[in-house]
């Protein structure tokens, strides 16, 4: 696109988000080769001029629903939000000492932690990159801090390797490093990249291989000091006449790559954890309760939605108050549905074809989370470390240490497990509550034996039980052929009818690709509505 | 009922022996076992497999549950009266509940199926085979 008047990029692409929405500026800066930064957009989101007396239904008053909500009103629109639960929020969700979660099933629990603590049982980390969502958060006020994502000190653990004892992270990434950069320097001085690289290439990459890997001056990669100052050291430098440092005794090569190890070293390398990576102080539904300030009077709680209809005036939806039974009507112009389509696919609603067929092509994922509140912080206490996560092949998957009140001396809640598809998330989902929490301790005992001791209460949501969600989220997982075939059909808007939600976007199961959902959901709608006038 | 289904009777004294001797070990743990590698689930009875995904969602009475929606009951459940029904919503899930066709092998499923079925007060007296349930893959 060639621009000839004084305007520049951004200024273009604001002009076009103001009129158009998020969905055209985005195509706006495909064209003009700014893509790259094109979620950005979400901290700029704004729409204006809704037509008089115009009046749009919101289902759900979880991320994206709020998010609807919030710009909508802010257009000019008249809003309501139906919102199944007693609070807003949905995924967004906390639980402290006092809350008590009734799950699919019956069983109830009643948390039990010491005031202050907490457990985020759906998302609970918001990367520096999930623009939308972090701009909410920074534009209610909502007090943010680091989320500790990589921790050296924390462990990677498998009862198959070393014994089943416990190996330090910085030890396997320092060790992994380091003997990768040997053998390929090996190869190299062998000869074997001869065809690959000139000669001057190969010297360039083995003085970097040398200093990458902490390779000694024959590029050997072994216990050395060099290789200390990654792994850690077997005797720490200390004052007047305590010990000289001591280098420490790398792992076995062979049991380290046959360990698999290395794959837990990739995590914190993806976009989505790299640093920075926040969370709120207090507990992720800090933004949820931050939304729901923001709209007063706009949300009914406790109201089911029973059935979905629409006609040439405009939308009717059925809804039960779940307290007291009654059935009730709610009417508006336009739908804003952020119902998860593992719930809509069970309630009546009069769409074409192919968005019903959306609706129930979409599975929802499996995954589970245990809380453990124990004596004292025997991880900073007994084994120095501080936020960030140990990993497992334990059915526990990962244990999650707080990133917040660091060395406080009472009790502390950490997360014993964290299941993610896989057998594991279904076996904990089908257990009670507190075969859940039992199986939580057990295994992490196998990790720290001080949660024999210092064990005290816990909680845990298996998402298959969860009474609003019926999953985690949607499923779109690696079957491209699920989303060809249906992800357009679920995003296009039917009617005065649009969906919207973490199902309707490119990230599953992250806030961010709710916002994301909703803005571009209004957008769409807002650009017909005003078309229609 | 569907006519690809040839009905079996009862398993074979093979599987039987199996099936007792895995439910024996079940039954002494008193819970079914959790897997500890793979992508499989562990369990291999019928009755095992139920506990390990089904009651996630179906509870453990098979009476399903109610919430902003429901999970049906599979106990009394009327569309369990021909087999290929299941076999084929657990292969490719229905609506949100997700496929499992990555977490069970052949025989599992078979053994799930066949379990629900003769269970929760459902009588279905023919029995689905794992070669049956991978003709439907």
């Amino acid at each position: 696109m060639e621009l000839t008047s004084g305007l520049t990029r951004r200024q273009v692409l604001g002009i076009i988000g103001k009129t158009a929405g998020v969905a055209a500026m985005y195509q706006a800066m495909t064209a003009l080769g700014y893509a790259g930064e094109s979620t950005e957009a979400a901290t700029r989101f704004a729409l204006h001029g809704a037509p008089k007396d115009t009046s749009i239904l919101i289902l759900g008053a979880g991320i994206a629903g709020m998010t609807a909500a919030y710009e909508l009103k802010k257009a000019g629109y008249s809003v309501k939000i139906l919102e199944y639960r007693e609070k807003a929020g949905g995924r967004c969700w906390t639980l402290r000492g006092g809350d008590t979660f009734t799950e699919l099933g019956g069983a109830t629990q009643k948390c039990e932690f010491d005031p202050g603590l907490y457990f985020n049982p759906g998302p609970w980390r918001l990367p520096y990159n999930h623009y939308g969502i972090l701009h909410y958060a920074k534009t209610f006020g909502v007090a943010l801090e680091p989320f500790i994502q990589v921790n050296y000190n924390a462990y990677v653990h498998s009862n198959k390797a070393f014994g089943g004892k416990p190996v330090r992270y910085r030890e396997v990434q320092a060790d992994y490093q380091g003997y990768m950069a040997e053998l390929l320097a090996k190869s190299i001085n062998q000869g074997a990249l001869d065809q690959e690289m000139t000669l001057q290439e190969r010297e360039m990459v083995i003085a970097s291989l040398k200093s990458w890997g902490a390779l000694d001056d024959n590029y050997h990669y072994g216990k050395t000091i060099s290789a200390a100052w990654r792994r850690g050291f077997e005797v720490n430098a200390g004052g007047g006449l305590m010990p000289p440092e001591a280098a420490s005794q790398p792992l076995a090569r062979r049991e380290l790559i046959e360990s698999a190890f290395w794959k837990r070293i990739i995590t914190g390398q993806l976009v989505e954890f790299q640093s920075s990576i926040f969370q709120p102080v207090g507990g992720m539904d800090m933004i949820a309760q931050a939304f729901a300030r923001q709209l007063p009077g706009t949300i009914r709680y406790n109201a089911k939605v029973t059935n979905i209809h629409q006609d040439e005036r405009g939308v009717s939806v059925q809804y039960t108050d779940t307290v007291n039974g009654q059935a009730l009507t709610e009417q508006a112009d336009y739908l804003v549905c952020t119902i998860p389509a593992s719930i809509l696919a069970q309630i009546p609603m009069n769409v074409g074809a192919p968005m019903q067929a959306a609706i129930h092509s979409l599975p929802y994922g499996a995954s589970s989370k245990v809380g453990l509140q124990f004596k004292r912080r025997f991880w900073e206490q007994d084994d120095f470390i501080y936020g960030g996560i140990s990993y497992t092949d334990l059915p526990i998957r990962s244990i999650s240490y707080p990133s917040t009140d660091y060395g406080h001396p009472g009790k502390g809640v950490l997360l014993g497990g964290y299941t993610w598809e896989g057998p594991n998330s279904y076996e904990f989902t089908a257990m009670t509550p507190a075969q859940r929490v039992q199986k939580a301790v057990e295994y992490g005992a196998q990790i720290h034996p001080q949660y024999k001791t210092e064990f005290d209460n816990g909680v845990a949501v298996g998402w298959h039980r969860v009474p609003w969600t019926q999953g985690c989220y949607g499923q779109w997982g690696d079957d491209e052929h699920l989303r060809e075939q249906h992800y357009k059909n679920l995003c296009d808007i039917d009617g005065r009818i649009v969906l919207a939600g973490e199902h309707c976007s490119h990230i599953p199961a992250w806030q961010e690709g709710a916002v994301l959902s909703a803005q571009d959901a209004i957008s769409r709608l807002h650009a017909k509505i005003v078309a229609q006038q | 009922m569907n006519p690809l289904f040839t009905y079996a009777k009862r398993a074979t004294t093979a599987t039987l022996l199996a099936g007792g001797l895995l439910t024996a070990a079940a039954q002494a743990a008193d819970e079914p076992p959790m897997t500890l590698s793979g992508s499989k689930i562990a369990a291999q009875s019928g009755a095992t497999i139920y506990q390990s995904i089904c009651q996630a969602c179906h509870q453990a009475d098979a009476q399903g549950a109610q919430g902003a929606g429901f999970y049906p009951a599979l106990a009394g459940n009327m569309k369990l009266a021909a087999a290929d029904f299941p076999v084929y919503v657990v292969l490719n899930g229905q609506n949100g509940m997700p496929p499992l066709r990555g977490l069970l092998d052949d025989a599992q499923i078979a053994e799930v199926v066949n379990y629900v079925r003769s269970h929760f007060g459902n009588h279905y007296q023919d029995q689905v085979t794992a070669e049956q349930v991978a003709a439907k893959r």
